[in-house]
């Protein structure tokens, strides 16, 4: 007994020593950040958003240790009230939540503590609150899912000249076949492939597109599944708007055995996991909000309740080209995202679509009443719809005619979606809103489809099938 | 030559020492991999392991309100583990308990607050218990494995809850109910919820009253255990069933009524959880205490007492691993492993609580060979 308290006690001798080297590097700014993360940086989404604050941070001056207060896998529950007040408690004046559903916390210690800054990153109640200290932030990422459109678009003619299409890659109308994983029926989510859509045809006019749901974010087998199936059904492109490289892999899988297709990804450069199918992806720079809410707060500046920007501001970008882009891609992308950046091209123009056969006069973006049926801020004037003007989520919820298909993908549920609770039924729910169509003036109309039909007997599972619902529920 | 027998008897006080021993030790080594890993100075390793459960008034309370709720999921499982019953469905009984208060809440928020509290208490001790009876019952009328049936009825519970997020979903698209009774403009503002001792307010930084709460659930059990004929019956059916077919007890009976008070006792921590802590319910509002609950009932050999010890323990270092890997930016997988550590330490100690190990020199002349 004796020796293994002399061996303790020679182990703490031996810590002690090590005590000299523990010095750090200090910043010269006592300002305090609390960033509050739904994951860690194994996660694409929370990388984005640590990458975007260790860039701020570099920008500013500040110390990654010394200014900042990290809490990592916060889930969306009372502990994420804990986890900012802890921050609050070790001084922080700005706090950042990265999640949608951190949102009702954040805006809860808002209340309580109006001299605290609060930002619910990709949130959407800001406004509404009329909370001063309370703010939301998102980018304007469906210009950069317009420009991912017209690679894939040029990709798209590039195939067709040189006949690489196949029978199998046309549907009934002789259109040519493009999927997207998407990961939820949201307003995020529509708006993202609406964009993608048209970016698209802005290049190459006779294409259809499937949308398949995987009911997920993150589930790298769902999206792969997704993929597969269409690939399966010819599809030449495979878009997305969830953070695994599921899709691109598949892809990536299929072209090597001879099947022509190719992957546009989300988040993260996707050549690592496909490097012959990637073309590209758009992406988030969120180290630009970052760097103006932590400057403007340190300033003692006021920080806007609803940001958002987009290739203005260099706050979304495409990731380099994949090897495989058709020839004249990347002078054709420069073409596109100057023409964004200085305001003469709008992803959501009046003229590019319609719904219903009709040209769009007026579609709302807010929802006032709670109800999740947007009926204030008609945003379509000036010719083109002002995705995230009257606040920073999308809000595009429109379901534009010429050959979009969505329906419901397939669904794994492995062991951590269990645990993090995506219900089983989720998928009916989902389909049963992408089964819904919503007209120009946000009222609810159900499209005669077989599944719809068949959920219809579940009805009882929804309140309102779909409407313009939250924007980044993650 | 190592030799390694069974001990006959052990004394109170080596008992204690032992795992004092093998506490030390696993903190020993989780400061020497946040050493090797890091590069930290160790005692600020240290201070930041005890500042995340007692820097500040604010943790300290949530040290305190995790310990407490683990200690009354533990104590139910008391029970059912004395009886060897392998009761593995406590989060699932947790779940259905708070679900039961969550429906009052919900509903019958109109009454005046103390009744509505007992109430749902009530509710969420029935819930719980007829979890608990059902996979008891198949045990006593058909001998069905009960690790298996109480592990299955779990996910029954989960998926169950989950429906309701569905149904009552507070924003649309998050499967979460969201707080209930929290919006201040209502007339149910704060109904149903259970409040702080000292300032009589609701802003979530005083448990009291869940701590005094989950003591008296700790004092009672232990009464029931000890000095109660259903306690003695319990501990004689989980020495051996037969013996207690023989002395007249009913076994099958037994095997219910505990389960029923078991998973009452569970439920009972998921109102707690549901009123006092969490003000909603969602699959983690359990979060796999239940789960962790089981280890530590183990530990605590049945001992109500040994069960708040534990628990504390294990507090300890859920939130010193997350106080670290916050402070260090390790992530918190880093927090996880250091708990990990910790319990292999404690778990792996019982052999030698159990064993005796003795080393002796090799005989001479390699008579073995």
């Amino acid at each position: 007994m004796k020796k293994l308290l002399a061996l303790i006690l020679c182990l703490a001798l031996v810590a002690c020593l090590f005590a000299a080297c523990g010095g750090e590097g200090g910043s010269e700014s006592d300002f305090k950040v609390g960033v509050v993360l739904v994951g860690d940086e194994n996660e694409g989404y929370t990388l984005a958003h640590i990458n975007g604050i260790k860039e701020a941070a570099k920008n500013l001056g500040l110390d990654e240790t010394d200014n900042f207060v990290w809490k990592y896998a916060i889930g969306e529950d009372e502990t994420c009230k804990t986890a900012i007040e802890d921050c609050i408690d070790q001084g922080c004046t700005l706090i950042f939540t990265n999640s949608y559903g951190h949102q009702d916390y954040a805006q809860l210690v808002a209340e309580q503590k109006p001299d605290i800054q609060i930002v619910a990153m990709t949130g959407d109640k800001a406004k509404a609150s009329g909370l001063a200290n309370f703010h939301n932030a998102f980018t304007e990422i469906y210009e950069a899912r317009f420009a991912a459109g017209v690679v894939a678009g040029m990709k798209i003619a590039e195939l067709e000249e040189q006949g690489k299409l196949t029978a199998k890659n046309y549907d009934a109308d002789g259109k040519v076949r493009v999927g997207y994983v998407g990961a939820y029926p949201y307003a995020e989510v529509v708006s993202g492939y609406t964009a993608f859509f048209l970016g698209i045809k802005s290049i190459y006019e006779n294409v259809s597109m499937e949308v398949l749901y995987t009911s997920s974010w993150f589930d790298i087998t769902a999206e792969k599944a997704a993929a597969e199936q269409m690939i399966g059904d010819g599809c030449v492109i495979i878009g997305q708007h969830a953070d695994s490289t599921g899709a691109p892999s598949a892809c990536e899988a299929a072209l090597n055995a001879g099947t022509t297709v190719f992957s546009v990804g989300y988040n993260i450069d996707m050549l690592t996991a496909a490097p012959n199918a990637a073309l590209t992806s758009p992406t988030n720079e969120w180290g630009v909000y970052y760097t103006y809410a932590i400057g403007a707060a340190m300033n003692g500046e006021e920080i806007a309740t609803n940001w958002a920007e987009g290739f203005d501001k260099d706050a979304v970008a495409l990731t380099p080209l994949g090897p495989n882009v058709a020839a004249g891609t990347q002078e054709k992308v420069d073409e596109v995202i100057a023409a964004l950046k200085a305001g003469t091209l709008h992803p959501f123009d009046q003229s590019y679509f319609t719904v219903g056969g009709e040209v769009v006069e007026e579609a709302f973006a807010t929802d006032t009443d709670g109800d999740w049926v947007n009926d204030a801020d008609n945003a379509m004037f000036d010719g083109y719809y002002h995705e995230s003007y009257f606040q920073s989520a999308p809000s595009f919820g429109l379901r534009i005619d010429g050959g979009l298909l969505v329906r419901a993908g397939p669904v794994s549920i492995p062991a951590k979606s269990i645990q993090k609770g995506r219900p089983v039924w989720r998928t009916t729910k989902s389909s049963m809103r992408s089964n819904c169509e919503i007209s120009r003036n946000g009222s609810v109309r159900s499209s005669p489809t077989i599944t719809s039909l068949w959920i219809s007997a579940r009805a009882r599972f929804s309140r309102c099938s779909e409407k313009t619902a939250p924007a980044r529920p993650r | 030559m190592i030799r390694i027998s069974k001990r006959s008897g052990i004394s109170g006080w080596l008992a204690v020492l032992i795992r004092v021993i093998a506490v030390l030790l696993a903190l020993v080594l989780c400061l020497l991999l946040t050493l090797l890993f890091t590069g930290k100075n160790p005692l600020r390793v240290l201070t930041e392991m005890v500042g995340g459960s007692f820097g500040t008034t604010k943790r300290l309370w949530e040290f305190l309100q995790r310990t407490m709720l683990l200690a009354c999921i533990a104590v139910g499982l008391a029970p059912a583990f004395k009886m060897h019953f392998w009761n593995v469905g406590a989060e699932g009984q947790m779940l259905m308990g708070g679900l039961g208060a969550l429906i009052l809440m919900k509903f019958a928020w109109k009454l005046p607050s103390l009744p509505l509290l007992i109430l749902m208490a009530l509710l969420a001790i029935v819930f719980g218990a007829i979890w608990g009876m059902i996979p008891g019952f198949f045990k006593a009328k058909w001998n069905a494995n009960e690790t298996l049936f109480t592990l299955m009825m779990n996910y029954i519970a989960i998926q169950i809850v989950l429906y309701f997020c569905t149904i009552w979903e507070g924003t649309l698209g998050t499967v979460k109910i969201g707080i209930m009774n929290g919006t201040s403009s209502q007339p149910s503002y704060h109904k149903g919820w259970i409040g702080e001792m000292f300032t009589g307010s609701f802003n979530d930084n005083d448990y009291m009253w869940l701590v005094l709460i989950v003591l008296v659930v700790v004092v009672a059990m232990w009464a029931y255990l000890r000095y109660t004929k259903q306690g003695y019956e319990i501990s004689v059916v989980g020495d051996s069933e037969n013996t207690a077919r023989y002395a007249g007890i009913r076994v099958n009976r037994v095997y219910v009524r505990s389960m029923a008070i078991s998973g009452g006792v569970c439920g009972f921590a998921g109102f707690l959880a549901v009123s006092a802590v969490s003000r909603t319910l969602s699959e983690s509002t359990a979060d796999g205490r239940g789960f962790t609950a089981i280890i530590i009932a183990w530990l605590a050999h049945t001992n109500p007492f040994l069960m708040v010890v534990f628990s504390a323990l294990y507090t300890f270092m859920e939130l010193a691993g997350k106080q670290m890997s916050s402070a260090f930016r390790l992530n918190d997988y880093y927090a996880k492993i250091l708990t990990g550590i910790v319990l292999f330490f404690v778990l792996g100690c019982e052999f030698f609580a159990n064993y005796k190990v003795k080393i002796s020199r090799k005989p001479k002349g390699g008579a073995l060979k």
